[in-house]
């Protein structure tokens, strides 16, 4: 299943190139390239031959990390990536810490008296803000932060790296961070509150509870590993979102990630850095999608035995 | 006695329950539905409306705050802010839509078909479903649109459409099986009806409420998936105006005009937040069960 996935992904991003309209090299670059370059690049590429020996050509140097050359910066496509690839890691772990780690003692507080007044207000207030997408977050973020508290975000030359200087890298990720968590928060929230009073009122918790086990006990140690099982399918399914919600964040914060670093070839049409990007990070997601499902396996036994 | 008084508890206890069991849908929600209805009035009419041209720069009203002339202010062109944001929600409602009538066209038949035939058919059809699923479909929705150019408003609508075919598959098979074994199913096969009755007359109507708000809830995706795009420079390009492209031209002047982000932005924001409000009120008024979307 995972390699059928994996191999209709490969051919998928192999394939893009061929959607561009007209001759490829024209378009690659651009309509005053002289023959000669036109078909010298149409040899680099290989497009002379059939389409099923290109694919195997180009997987094949894929399979050795390969990606190619940009034809825009001369550089190597792979070299690029793996560049930008630490901050997207880096960006993504930071928010689902802060997500899960506010996310998980609220619902269980909404769980534990639904519909009090606690209740609502979470409810109400999650709801609301499952219809913000993420870019109106980071603008209004930007705009309350930078614009009326006078605190400057950091810009493209003043993102430092993680083992460079890690106070400093911690402040340029802080509202990246905010801003992509929020959106995890907001349905993580939700999907383990319903589920929690679910499993709260199933009879292994009335019988921990006539035991006289303490709430608090039974929350984390009774209803908090079945519940958990939907929170981490809905985690693993948010990675998609959350990538692409990441993408703009860094666009609009002038981080160097994966997600500005695509945007901008898809600007400068650096068709074989995007071709790059989309085929590592679509890998990349369904891989975490299996992490999970294996992860998940782990704390509930009885899935797999189904 | 004391069973006596039991039994008038236990019908207190009904009489409290059933109205619950069909409670209203309440006012926020017909108030949601008027707003959708105001903003799809305004999108389809808004070149009869009484609204100034939104592509009409006056250069002596720049960045102008809200006033009596300019409901919203207008932008730095000196652009009438509120006929932007009326114009802009032809953009954002076409694209939500236009593809989902694209995903719901194709998914939701292909799903009903394959839950009430089952058999082989049910089975290719759902692994290849479940293969397109693992993919990223906003990835995958980028990636297209960054290659298949020119860009237009139609390629948009077509790539999200397909995109969301296999999630559309996936709910509307999932609430088809709910129903088809269903004794009123059975009966009406034992009865002789037709493949075609049943599916149009029988599971249809059961199906309708579950893939209604399940049709809002992506129209209200949808519309966000637009924005973000419209963020990557991967939308309609400007100056014609949509919801997402307008927040995106705001950032560069934030610190002079914070008005330029702050109506798109609630323009959106309420649309998403009523679309999802109402897909969610149905759903509960019909009591479906929870559908992992």
């Amino acid at each position: 299943m995972l390699l059928g996935i994996v191999f209709i992904i490969s051919v998928g991003s192999f394939y893009l190139i061929h959607l561009l309209p007209g001759n490829i090299t024209t378009v690659i670059e651009g309509p005053g390239a002289s023959p000669s370059n036109q078909a010298k690049l149409y040899k680099l590429l290989g497009l002379n031959k059939p389409l099923f020996q290109q694919y195997f050509i180009w997987i094949s140097n894929v399979l050795r990390g390969n990606l190619g050359t940009s034809f825009i910066s001369q550089t190597s496509v792979a070299s690029t990536i793996r560049a930008a690839l630490p901050i997207d890691l880096e960006m993504m772990f930071l928010s689902q810490v802060v997500a899960f780690a506010t996310a998980i003692p609220l619902a269980m507080r909404s769980a534990r008296k639904p519909d009090g007044w606690l209740d609502r207000i979470f409810s109400a207030g999650s709801f609301t803000l499952l219809s913000v997408p993420s870019f109106i977050v980071i603008v209004l973020l930007v705009l309350f932060v930078s614009v009326k508290l006078g605190v400057p975000h950091t810009g493209p030359s003043s993102y430092v790296p993680f083992n460079q200087d890690w106070i400093v890298n911690l402040e340029s990720m802080g509202l990246p961070t905010i801003a992509l968590a929020i959106g995890s928060f907001v349905v993580y929230f939700r999907v383990l509150r319903s589920d929690l009073i679910a499993t709260l009122q199933e009879e292994f918790i009335t019988m921990a509870r006539s035991k006289g086990i303490s709430q608090r006990r039974i929350m984390w140690r009774h209803a908090f590993r079945p519940s958990s099982v939907a929170l981490l399918g809905t985690a693993g399914v948010n990675i998609g979102g959350l990538l692409a919600g990441g993408f703009i964040v860094q666009y609009l914060l002038n981080i160097p990630g994966l997600g500005y670093t695509l945007i901008q070839a898809i600007n400068e049409s650096d068709y074989l850095l995007v071709q790059g990007i989309v085929l590592v990070v679509s890998v990349g997601v369904v891989l975490i999608n299996f992490i999970f499902d294996f992860v998940i396996n782990i704390v509930d036994p009885r899935i797999s035995r189904e | 006695m004391s069973n006596f008084s039991q039994m008038i508890a236990e019908e207190e206890i009904a009489l409290v329950e059933k109205p619950e069991k069909s409670e209203p849908l309440g006012l926020l929600f017909w108030l949601c539905v008027g707003w959708i209805g105001l903003n799809i009035i305004g999108a389809i009419f808004a070149n009869v409306l009484p609204l100034q041209n939104p592509q009409f720069q006056d250069y002596n009203a720049l960045n102008v705050g809200p006033s009596l002339h300019h409901l919203f202010g207008t932008d730095d062109l000196g652009r009438d802010l509120f006929a932007r944001v009326v114009y802009g929600s032809r953009i954002s409602l076409s694209v939500g839509a236009g593809s989902m009538l694209i995903g719901f066209g194709i998914g939701s038949p292909l799903g009903m078909l394959a839950a009430y035939r089952r058999g082989r058919f049910d089975t290719i059809l759902t692994n290849l479903m479940y293969v397109f699923l693992a993919f990223p479909a906003i990835i995958a929705t980028i990636a297209i649109l960054s290659f298949w150019t020119p860009r237009s408003l139609i390629k948009i609508i077509v790539v999200i459409g397909v995109a969301s075919i296999p999630l559309v598959y996936r709910v509307i098979r999932t609430a088809t099986l709910n129903v088809a074994t269903k004794d009123y199913i059975i009966a009406a096969k034992v009865q002789g009806a037709t493949d075609r009755r049943i599916l149009l007359r029988e599971l249809l109507p059961n199906i309708a409420p579950i893939g209604i708000s399940f049709l809002l809830i992506g129209v209200a995706t949808v519309i966000a998936l637009e924005g973000a795009l419209a963020f990557l420079g991967l939308s309609v390009l400007p100056p014609t105006p949509s919801w997402g492209n307008m927040i995106n031209e705001s950032r560069t002047i934030l610190q002079q005009n914070p008005w330029l982000a702050v109506f798109p932005s609630l323009a959106m924001c309420l649309f998403l937040l009523c679309l999802n409000f109402i897909g969610d009120r149905l759903r509960h008024h019909f009591d479906v069960t929870e559908v992992k979307l």
